[in-house]
């Protein structure tokens, strides 16, 4: 290592010089630190409406009064999880908080024809979807791995292994194209992944891909600072968004806050994609105000400050001032979602409590399309083994949750979703 | 009946799965003009156009990823990988991804995935040329992992892959690929063997031999030469390898007492293992002596001057049949 020739001792088997650290100005100072001109906004944290020349908004008072609800609620969702959790009712939950307004402004973007790749924190886009949020505390309780039908919510199975998913949607839109979809009312894919994505190859495979096939998905990071306890600077030494460049596509940074932004700038992205103009890389800049999961502790690695900093940038609250500000809602609209909200929380708790465990033999189902020797076999053998006790429980629960899943959401008292308050088909609102 | 080598008759099965079925995709590294670097997909992207015989970028996990999003789609897309040795950089994909995605799903979602893997030493080849992973692929629920030995075998049987609805890991004996056999490329695929069956390729008395993939024509050797020496060998080509035809096995050992098992693959924690042991639980009172297996040392494939070392050869085979009479 040493490239000294002078002395021998061990002094001079040099040390290698600390790691030059990333310049600061990379990537995770907060929007107002870095080059503002870069960062898309059109509501800004204190309520105020602002033009953007290139992604002009035109939006109803009941389109706005939806974004607020969807926001409150997923919020809500999200609150009720991890109480959930804290009381051994779930495994675990990956909260969403601060992120609210990338997830619903993207996902209400998305045409109903057009097709969503999540992470596992997507929960305000599988809400929009039209995802039972009871089959998400299925999966973070254990007893799916989530079930619901991609093909017919247009919403894909959650992905855990980092950044997996965006080749997948990079490969569904090759389809879209080889089935001639695309155009004037036609079809596109977002891709959804997090600022720790980014180092994956898989993402970097999938930007290569989108951009040689010219591929109609849009990749939507949602860029939250923080991969568990690692910062963006580990990431990377550029803003993300720049990163698109390189791959021959262009990328943009979105205030991932403000739900307007984030809606106008994917429902471009995702008009570019079925015009035959390829990939877009968005960069929705955000926070991750809760934790990792449930079982994290961001005590141990982040400042206090940087988390109040960014309460003052809330996506719920900005959205709620430019309402009153705006006159667009009163206080009884205030009151009547948070009611529904009290009421969704409430059903959550319930279901999710009165949530059966599966039937044991049912672990041995769908995993091949047919028979399958080995695996029948083993089911057969376990199925007499259970038998063999008094109290097998082989027929005790696992019957199907209530309410019927595969048809949709039915949310006593809560309106979910597609075809809600006016917004639900956004993709077509103008 | 057409005299084929192994190449064209795979060449010719995937031709006639992309003219059955237009949601039939190939995808790889140098499939498209270049016909693959063994040539398997030759003439495919002339005839068939680049958006279904498509050149992708060098990316293994990206060529499976994107696979998976396009059956997602509907289509039903055939993936090259080059070489055994180039498979890992797909592993998630396959093994996360592709392999668990009707589970995950509870059945919705399928996965016609076909990956076409050139396996085995026996080429003289560099590093990473010459591998048999299979044994993890069969480790894995929600594959389907075949291996074919012959030229008609490899006719219909990639035509059956393409055709299941679950994702089949494709393995292919390249040692064999310019072996030529009689072919019929007007066989009906539905008429054929299934995937999932083993094959009896000589029939015996006296103890059973298993293989596979490259090994088939070194057990059916094995089987000639102990002819000569008053010894009847069975041998049955195994063809599936996840699932077993275990069925086919089994009676087999029943009748001769004996099994020898050969692959190319490391012995330890092989499908030997797993063949041995079901063996012994299936026929433990018809067992005139221990099975046993004949394969790979557990070391890296070793640098092709010593790959005859490591490959079981006739002669290791026969020494493993005479050990399993000295019981």
């Amino acid at each position: 290592m040493s490239v000294e020739t002078g002395g021998s001792s061990a002094a001079h088997e040099v040390m290698p010089p600390p790691l030059a650290s990333a310049p600061a100005a990379a990537a995770g100072l907060p929007p107002e630190a870095g080059a503002p001109e870069e960062l898309i906004q059109l509501l800004t944290p204190e309520g105020e409406r602002v033009d953007h020349p290139d992604y002009p908004l035109d939006i109803s008072a009941r389109e706005l009064q939806g974004l607020y609800r969807d926001l409150v609620l997923v919020r809500r969702m999200d609150t009720e999880a991890i109480a959930l959790q804290r009381q051994g009712e779930l495994g675990i939950w990956a909260s969403l908080l601060g992120q609210e307004a990338a997830q619903i402004g993207s996902a209400r973007a998305l045409g109903a024809q057009d097709m969503a790749f999540p992470t596992y924190r997507e929960h305000g886009v599988a809400w929009c979807r039209g995802v039972d949020p009871l089959q998400l505390l299925e999966l973070f309780r254990g007893v799916s791995h989530g079930g619901w039908d991609p093909e017919e919510r247009k919403f894909h199975l959650y992905t855990i292994v980092i950044g997996s998913q965006t080749l997948h949607a990079t490969g569904y839109a090759m389809g879209i194209q080889r089935d001639g979809a695309t155009g004037d009312g036609g079809e596109a894919v977002i891709a959804y992944f997090g600022d720790g994505a980014t180092s994956q190859g898989d993402v970097n495979e999938a930007f290569i891909w989108a951009s040689v096939f010219n591929a109609p998905v849009v990749f939507f990071c949602q860029n939250n600072q923080w991969a568990i306890s690692e910062p963006l600077e580990r990431q990377s030494r550029i803003p993300l968004y720049q990163r698109a460049r390189g791959f021959g596509f262009p990328g943009l940074r979105v205030d991932g806050n403000d739900v307007l932004a984030c809606l106008a700038v994917t429902r471009a992205a995702l008009r570019a994609a079925r015009e035959g103009q390829g990939p877009t890389l968005i960069e929705a800049f955000t926070y991750r105000m809760g934790a990792h999961t449930t079982t994290d502790d961001p005590t141990r690695y982040r400042l206090a400050g940087d988390l109040e900093a960014w309460k003052l940038r809330d996506p719920v609250e900005r959205v709620k001032a430019y309402l009153v500000r705006s006159g667009a809602a009163d206080a009884s609209f205030f009151d009547e979602i948070d009611a529904e909200a009290g009421r969704l929380g409430a059903w959550l708790r319930e279901a999710c409590r009165a949530m059966p465990d599966p039937a044991p033999l049912s672990a041995f189902e769908h995993i091949y399309a047919g028979p399958h020797p080995v695996v029948d076999a083993e089911r057969d053998t376990y199925a007499a083994y259970l038998d063999s006790f008094d109290d097998s429980g082989r027929d005790g629960p696992g019957s199907p949750p209530p309410d019927g899943v595969p048809g949709g959401p039915s949310v006593p008292g809560v309106a979910q979703a597609r075809g809600t308050g006016g917004f639900g088909r956004s993709g077509e609102a103008r | 009946m057409t005299t084929l080598t192994l190449a064209r008759a795979l060449n010719e099965g995937l031709r006639r799965a992309l003219e059955d079925d237009r949601k039939v995709l190939i995808m790889g590294e140098d499939v498209g003009k270049l016909g693959g670097v063994f040539r398997i997909t030759d003439g495919l992207q002339k005839d068939f156009g680049e958006s279904r015989v498509v050149d992708t970028p060098l990316a293994e996990s990206g060529i499976v990823g994107t696979a998976i999003g396009l059956a997602l789609r509907g289509y039903r897309p055939v993936c090259e990988i080059q070489f055994d040795g180039f498979v890992y950089p797909a592993f998630n994909q396959i093994v996360s991804q592709l392999a668990k995605m009707r589970y995950r799903s509870r059945g919705s979602v399928a996965l016609p995935v076909v990956i076409r893997i050139p396996f085995g030493g026996g080429i003289g080849a560099v590093e990473h040329h010459s591998e048999s992973p299979e044994a993890p692929f069969a480790h894995t629920a929600g594959l389907r992992v075949v291996a074919c030995s012959s030229g008609p075998d490899a006719f219909t049987m990639i035509q059956q892959a393409i055709r299941s609805d679950d994702p089949v890991i494709f393995f292919e004996p390249k040692r064999r690929y310019w072996e030529k056999a009689d072919v019929d490329t007007t066989a009906s695929v539905a008429d054929a063997l299934p995937m999932d069956a083993a094959r009896t390729v000589a029939e015996g008395t006296d103890i059973t031999l298993l293989a596979y993939g490259p090994m088939v024509k070194v057990a059916l050797g094995a089987a000639a030469a102990a002819r000569e020496d008053g010894r009847s060998i069975e041998v049955i080509d195994l063809r599936s390898l996840s699932p077993l035809d275990m069925n086919r096995v089994s009676a087999s050992v029943r009748r001769t007492g004996r099994c020898v098992v050969v692959h190319e693959a490391p012995v330890f924690g092989g499908l030997g293992a797993e063949i041995a042991a079901r063996i012994t639980e299936e026929c433990f009172y018809c067992l005139e002596a221990p099975v046993l297996r004949v394969g790979g040392f557990s070391t890296p494939y070793p640098p092709s001057r010593l790959e005859e070392h490591y490959l079981p050869d006739l002669d290791r085979v026969l020494d493993a049949v005479d050990r399993a009479f000295g019981f």
